[in-house]
């Protein structure tokens, strides 16, 4: 089931990247259906001050207009903010700040996300808490150190309320992933690394909740989601397109791609 | 000074149960007080500095207070973005310790220097910056900052005997300790090579030159006002780290005097080139850099017979 969020996310990230004339289009709309599953019944978001609320971070910081968008759609960011999406003096940058209501983490370097996401989790577990923390990457990012030093860690102190969710669109900044620098057998490795590997269409946000809802988050391994995505989902010239990592639409780009949004299920 | 400051830590993680240990893997001999008292807050992480520093976010943002542990260089700069983008950026508190600051690990060779660490942290907006000078200060300094409430970064060294005379294990941050009062002569320094500027003092001494040593370990917040009263005293001031020139004490004191207008010469006494791969013990290095005692007294003597007499003291 897609929730009436998953649709009002993707208009809201055309919207705003062409009112601010901005890029990482293709990189927000690969990780829409995923967001849109944990900001529709998943996530247990809440003040800063609770500490018992589930975490958040969004690893891949540059697809921050997705969440922003959810965070705007359930109430944690007024409109006004979000209208401040890039411009100057704002805290919606293309990378998320922690001064914003329902940031847990900042972000924008890739490969720190999985290292404090474990440090949530171990937190949780020391203070008998049951709340979960969700770390939302991307495949590239798999390329740093730093995860695989944050993956050992995790699975030698069975951190099962971390959930570690990989948008796999098989692009990174400068070409396919597999030709840039191939991390196949992508799904063996996190097992053999002692995770929990969960494969699913991480463009079906039904599938995607369902699988959220099933998780053991109470004992074992820790979990990763490994979320086969289409960069760019859900507007067709941008799907798979390098480009769309980095350019803005011109008004004829924006007007086909809202179009677009009208046919989808 | 690491036994002393863990075993205090061990006496404060009695108290307080926020605080929680990290090391990536190093500390033998040194962190077993804590381990063995507080099993469920000690974590040897693995060799896995980066991991180390992301793991004490996200135990700070949930509100305790961790110290992450290693080797200066691997404390530091192997995780360093990690520690601007999370601690510092986040302003939590972790506590980012080192061992071997400056080039006691000295055979070891220049991979495990700690010369560019104070650099480093000084550059980041919002850490403090500890580096005690002697056992008592690092234990003086622990039990003021354990709960600072940023985050901070500790440099220790390993000797756990020498203490420095008239230095009475006083810590204070912002503030900086006078030892002994002499206008020839103000001598500047920070961390574990600080016995040897209050000894050149002395050796100084007895030739008639006149100095004062002021021992800042405080490094950020930095003790401007006693620093500047000082300065304003002697026309010759030389600071003493073992730390390369550059944005360390040196640079800390180069750009107070330039800031202020005050009419004062400084000498910077620092780590030189290493790149020549040399290495040896502490005291071989401190001697090649002129650090040693008898080398800073020959700087400073040949320093003070070139220049005018200082005007008389009002």
């Amino acid at each position: 089931m897609t929730s009436p969020l998953n649709r009002q996310i993707r208009q809201v990230i055309l919207d705003q990247s062409k009112r601010a004339g901005v890029g990482h289009i293709g990189s927000a709309l690969s990780i829409a259906d995923i967001v849109a599953a944990l900001y529709s019944g998943v996530l247990r978001v809440g003040e800063k001050s609770e500490q018992a609320r589930d975490r958040f971070i969004l690893s891949k910081g540059h697809a921050s207009l997705a969440v922003y968008a959810a965070l705007h759609l359930t109430g944690w960011l007024t409109a006004a903010e979000l209208q401040t999406y890039c411009g100057d003096g704002t805290l919606l940058g293309v990378h998320p700040e922690r001064e914003l209501r329902g940031v847990d983490f900042c972000s924008g370097s890739l490969g720190q996300g999985l290292p404090i996401g474990a440090g949530c989790a171990l937190a949780a577990r020391m203070m008998g808490s049951a709340h979960r923390t969700f770390v939302l990457m991307s495949d590239a990012e798999c390329n740093e150190g730093s995860v695989w030093e944050a993956a050992l860690f995790a699975a030698h102190h069975q951190l099962s309320s971390l959930v570690a969710i990989v948008d796999a669109n098989g692009q990174q900044a400068l070409g396919r992933s597999r030709e840039v620098l191939s991390m196949e057998p992508f799904a063996a490795k996190w097992t053999a690394f002692g995770w929990n590997v969960h494969e699913v269409d991480g463009n079906n946000e039904g599938a995607l909740r369902e699988l959220f809802g099933a998780l053991d988050t109470a004992s074992g391994a820790p979990h990763l989601v490994y979320a086969k995505t289409t960069f760019g989902k859900g507007v067709s010239y941008m799907e798979n397109q390098v480009k769309w990592h980095y350019w803005p639409m011109n008004d004829a780009e924006y007007q086909q791609a809202v179009e677009e949004q009208k046919d989808r299920p | 000074m690491r036994r002393a400051f863990f075993q205090t830590l061990t006496k404060l993680a009695d108290e307080d149960p926020r605080i929680v240990l990290l090391t990536a893997d190093l500390g033998y001999l040194a962190l077993e007080c804590f381990a063995e008292r507080h099993p469920a807050r000690f974590f040897n992480v693995g060799v896995s500095e980066q991991n180390m520093v992301g793991v004490a976010t996200g135990l700070a943002e949930a509100g305790y207070l961790p110290f992450t542990y290693s080797i200066v260089p691997f404390s530091v700069l192997r995780p360093y973005e990690f520690i601007r983008n999370g601690p510092v950026h986040h302003r939590l508190p972790v506590r980012v310790v080192g061992v071997g600051g400056g080039v006691e690990y000295g055979t070891n060779g220049i991979s495990h220097y700690g010369i560019e660490d104070v650099a480093a942290m000084r550059a980041l907006d919002g850490i403090a910056v500890v580096a005690p000078a002697d056992h008592l200060q690092a234990v003086a300094a622990l039990e003021k900052m354990w709960d600072w409430p940023g985050p901070v970064y500790i440099r220790l060294g390993k000797d756990d005997k020498t203490s420095i005379p008239g230095l009475d294990g006083k810590f204070e941050a912002g503030r900086l300790q006078q030892i002994g009062h002499g206008r020839d002569l103000l001598l500047v320094t920070m961390g574990s090579v600080a016995p040897e500027a209050v000894r050149a003092a002395e050796l100084l001494a007895e030739e008639g030159i006149a100095c004062t040593v002021a021992v800042v370990a405080s490094v950020v917040p930095a003790p401007e006002a006693e620093l500047g009263a000082l300065l304003r005293e002697t026309r010759l001031v030389m600071t003493v780290e073992e730390h390369v020139p550059s944005g360390g004490l040196g640079s800390l004191v180069a750009e107070f005097i330039a800031e202020s207008g005050i009419p004062c010469r400084l000498m910077r006494r620092a780590i030189g080139s290493v790149s020549d791969g040399l290495s040896g013990s502490q005291g071989y290095l401190r001697d090649r850099h002129g650090l040693s005692a008898a080398r800073l007294r020959d700087a400073a003597r040949e320093a003070i017979n070139r220049r005018a007499p200082s005007p008389p003291i009002s």
